[in-house]
């Protein structure tokens, strides 16, 4: 199978620090790709890299070119994109003006598309339409995430990145999100998920990489991590959410 | 004081207060969007005044060449930029970013100012080829150094004021200049008379400002300048370019400066230099505002109008240290603030 990504040897340093070692990784199109480890394993920092928001060596291919020598911009252009751990929402705006630069890549568009788009957000997550006057800074934390997935959503990926989408929420939120991350791949996006929550996310993903100190521990199929003992006792324990 | 006195002060403070709240307009865009402090703001201003008031004297003014000179400059930078990365993508565009506008402002002016141009299309000419300095100063002073700190960057705006100023100096002389009234006298309203460049300077600034909101709050471009401002991982990462975006608030800036100009012009002699003062008194507002909100900005600014001229009918000598002194109740207030609102985080 091609990969839509295709990483190898990605190495991230903080001055002397390593938060990456030579790690290698691949998305398939149409697949959920989850990455599991414990915090500070360099999980954020991989995606940061491969968004082009972190400086990075080692090799990164979407769709069989290399993007290495592309700004972030450039990468969103072409079809990548990360909803960071952190939402970067615009929390001065409201909530409709947060999806519409949401279509910043899609302005060529005609009106009627741009609108039908925003229509689809709002299907997916009525809770937003009901906030669509509301600023940005005053939602919930579970809308929060809605609105970061649904503006990351308006430039029609092809590659969407969630770094920890259920972070911080309640397990009624965390399925209502994964089962919309789900939908999305039954549509032919590809995703490549970060969790902690790794129950959760290796119930909807095809294939998962385990990292520890910034390499890959373990990898396989979703199915044959969650029936690893070795996963099951650190990472599948405690955690009851999704 | 009487109450005549008093309403002719009110005046002259509205409409110097409006023109400080233009220019603290231009000041903030620029700092939220680049981190830049825009010491040049009070140049622009002056380019536009001269400019204008060389053109209804029939002259050339010399923009001409500092626009031409400027843009010839960018062009060779850009190009030497673009073959010394191999990357030719952006150029065809950015050259003609470059040099359709600067050149088309050039000639026009060139053609029209020895023949006594109307005022509508001095104003016009003066706005073609001092907005364009803007754009042109941020992609080859300010794009390149967009990753340096706020400091490094502060210092260099003060360098760009210094060359501004003398090229206004080579280009103007060193005489004062005021261009003539747009409309002689004053509007009779019963309880006092109103001077038309008052109710000029008022419409002018309040039609800007109202299209500096629309543009702000209606359109996808004005809102992505305020992502850029607000959030700018969160605005490049839906694809906004944050140096495109430099540049817009560069040239809405050299634009709001224009104007500016064009409306002190007839009201008050100006000299090549006399920009960093006004620049200043811009700053001013925009600090009493905290350097976020727009609105708070032109509030502090026509404060800062009404007191200078409060202060300079009763303590003439020591109009500028009132003005600038201002500024300490106000950061002594905010920092008042800050540390009461920390204190609560801390609990």
């Amino acid at each position: 199978m091609t990969s839509l990504l295709q990483a190898r040897g990605i190495e991230v340093r903080y001055g002397e620090s390593e938060a990456v070692r030579g790690l290698s990784l691949a998305v398939g199109p149409g697949q959920i790709v989850t990455v599991l480890g414990p915090n500070g394993a360099g999980k954020t920092s991989l995606l940061k890299a491969l968004m082009g928001a972190l400086p990075c060596r080692g090799e990164i291919r979407f769709d069989g070119e290399p993007i290495h020598r592309l700004s972030l911009e450039e990468r969103a252009e072409i079809g990548l994109s990360l909803v960071p751990e952190e939402r970067a929402l615009f929390g001065e705006m409201s909530v409709a003006d947060n999806l519409e630069l949401g279509g910043f890549l899609r302005r060529h568009e005609d009106a009627r598309t741009r609108r039908e788009a925003r229509e689809e957000i709002y299907r997916l997550f009525p809770r937003l339409r009901e906030r669509a006057g509301q600023l940005a800074s005053t939602l919930s934390g579970g809308e929060r995430q809605m609105l970061a997935l649904g503006r990351a959503l308006l430039a029609r990926p092809r590659l969407l990145m969630l770094d920890e989408p259920s972070l911080g929420l309640a397990p009624r939120i965390v399925r209502e999100i994964l089962d919309a991350i789900a939908g999305l791949r039954d549509r032919g996006m590809s995703l490549l998920l970060v969790e902690q929550n790794a129950r959760a996310a290796l119930r909807i993903a095809d294939y998962g990489y385990v990292i520890e100190r910034g390499a890959v521990a373990m990898e396989g199929s979703a199915a044959d991590l969650r029936d690893n003992p070795a996963v099951a006792a650190t990472y599948l324990g405690g955690s009851a959410a999704g | 004081m009487n109450a005549t006195i008093a309403l002719i002060l009110l005046q002259d403070g509205l409409t110097s207060g409006l023109i400080y709240g233009l220019l603290a307009l231009s000041i903030l865009l620029v700092f939220l969007v680049t981190r830049v402090l825009w010491v040049p703001a009070g140049d622009f201003l002056v380019l536009g005044a001269l400019t204008l008031a060389v053109l209804r004297q029939g002259e050339v003014p010399g923009t001409v060449w500092i626009l031409a000179g400027l843009a010839a400059v960018t062009a060779i930078v850009e190009t030497w930029r673009a073959w010394r990365a191999g990357d030719w993508r952006g150029w065809p565009r950015l050259i003609a970013l470059v040099v359709v506008p600067s050149a088309a402002a050039v000639l026009a002016t060139l053609w029209l100012a020895p023949q006594n141009a109307p005022v509508p299309v001095a104003i016009l000419l003066v706005l073609a080829l001092v907005t364009p300095i803007g754009f042109l100063t941020y992609r080859l002073v300010f794009r390149p150094m967009v990753d340096q700190p706020t400091l490094t960057l502060m210092f260099v705006a003060v360098a760009v004021h210094y060359v501004l100023t003398g090229l206004g100096l080579t280009a103007f002389g060193s005489e004062s200049f005021r261009s003539p009234p747009f409309l002689p006298g004053r509007l009779d309203v019963g309880f006092t008379r109103l001077s038309y460049q008052l109710l000029i300077v008022l419409a002018v600034s309040a039609a800007l400002m109202a299209a500096l909101g629309l543009f702000f709050g209606r359109t996808l471009w004005g809102k992505a300048l305020r992502a850029t401002a607000m959030q700018r991982f969160g605005a490049r990462l839906v694809g906004i370019r944050t140096e495109s975006m430099g540049a817009l608030a560069f040239t809405i800036a050299a634009l709001i400066g224009a104007v500016s100009g064009v409306l002190i012009g007839p009201m008050t002699a100006l000299y090549y230099d006399s920009g960093f003062l006004v620049s200043l008194k811009g700053f001013v507002g925009t600090v009493m505002a905290g350097m976020a909100s727009f609105p708070l900005s032109v509030l502090g600014a026509l404060l800062v109008g009404l007191v200078e001229t409060g202060a300079s009918f009763y303590a003439s000598p020591f109009k500028e240290a009132i003005v600038f002194g201002l500024l300490v109740p106000f950061l002594l207030w905010r920092s008042a603030v800050q540390i009461r609102t920390r204190g609560k985080g801390h609990e």
